[in-house]
């Protein structure tokens, strides 16, 4: 029996990949940046682009506002603080602990490259002549 | 996690989605979160919605003059009641939303709200010492709306405008003759509560 894809996100799989490709051949595409494929992963994303526009969110907001699991938000924020894209400080509300995030310098910078790379994108398929 | 039906290696493969269009969708997922980080608000619509009422009935209570001392005890003991219901049903909101006020915008709102809530306060005493009950609707007015300006500026944006209708209002109140101040604050907690409770209650989560 074929194992079945637990991958949550095949968002930066082989069909981006060869788009890619197929725009690697445009003088436009030349102009494209390299993928971050840090945050083009859509979880990942999902957290930059929130953290982005509300300053600091703690773990239950991030998880509520991208309807995910707990599990989820835990592990893609990690990656995303390693990468110190993200700021996480650990605190308690009383006898709960509160876990916080703050989109960092480097994270804002990046999501920044990454719109600019989507832009491109379009403008890229846009400035392509019709067949 | 998909079917296993769909999982079939028989199933014809789909042609590859052209990358603008998947640009497009990132774009589209990027500005969609932001919207709802920056958005929600912990403002109460439905509070605001009962406060309106109760203000309304305050107005009725108070009467037509601020040197009067039932105006004074009926818009005080309103904004007892107010200040309750707004606790009350911020919190449920927050509950509600799975969210802290602790933290993010909800502390945000709360922080702005509570400094010109105390100046008033404060103002309010001073003013009463002297007798110069005259200014205290447009005071209390401006003020509240100062609050709800500051701490509504990073909210949605139905929130900073009913703040600055506040502060229309109380400028008004500030310049023009009694009973027009008496009027404007009827208008103002009570009128401005309710069209904008309803109007966050319905588009904002409650």
């Amino acid at each position: 029996m074929a194992k079945p894809n637990t991958r949550q996100n095949p968002a930066p799989g082989r069909a981006q990949r060869s788009s890619v490709r197929q725009l690697q051949g445009l003088k436009a595409a030349e102009r494209i940046p390299e993928l971050d494929s840090l945050i083009h992963e859509r979880m990942r994303l999902g957290i930059v682009s929130a953290l982005a526009a509300a300053d600091s969110l703690t773990f239950n907001e991030l998880k509520d506002l991208l309807k995910t699991t707990d599990g989820n938000v835990s592990v893609h924020a990690r990656k995303l603080e390693e990468a110190d894209y993200v700021h996480c400080t650990k605190s308690f509300d009383g006898r709960i602990p509160r876990t916080e995030y703050r989109l960092t310098a480097v994270g804002r910078q990046a999501l920044q490259r990454y719109l600019d790379h989507m832009e491109a994108l379009v403008s890229a398929a846009r400035a392509r002549p019709e067949k | 996690m998909r079917p296993l039906n769909q999982l079939r290696p028989s199933d014809p493969p789909k042609a590859p989605e052209p990358i603008h269009a998947r640009a497009m969708d990132n774009l589209r997922f990027i500005r969609e979160t932001m919207e709802r980080a920056g958005s929600f608000t912990a403002v109460p619509g439905w509070g605001g919605f009962l406060i309106g009422i109760t203000a309304v009935g305050a107005a009725a209570l108070a009467g037509p003059s601020v040197q009067a001392a039932r105006w004074r005890m009926a818009w005080l003991t309103e904004a007892v009641l107010a200040v309750t219901l707004g606790v009350l049903t911020t919190r449920r909101k927050a509950k509600l939303a799975s969210i802290s006020l602790a933290s993010g915008p909800g502390r945000r709102f709360l922080m702005s709200l509570v400094a010109p809530l105390v100046s008033g306060a404060l103002l309010t005493v001073a003013l009463s010492r002297n007798g110069s009950y005259e200014t205290l609707p447009g005071l209390w007015l401006l003020l509240y709306g100062t609050g709800i300006v500051t701490g509504g500026a990073f909210s949605v944006r139905v929130v900073p405008i009913m703040g600055l209708c506040f502060i229309a209002l109380g400028a008004a109140a500030l310049i023009l003759p009694s009973p027009a101040a008496e009027l404007f604050m009827g208008l103002g907690f009570g009128g401005l509560h309710i069209i904008f409770g309803l109007i966050i209650a319905r588009k904002y989560g409650g």
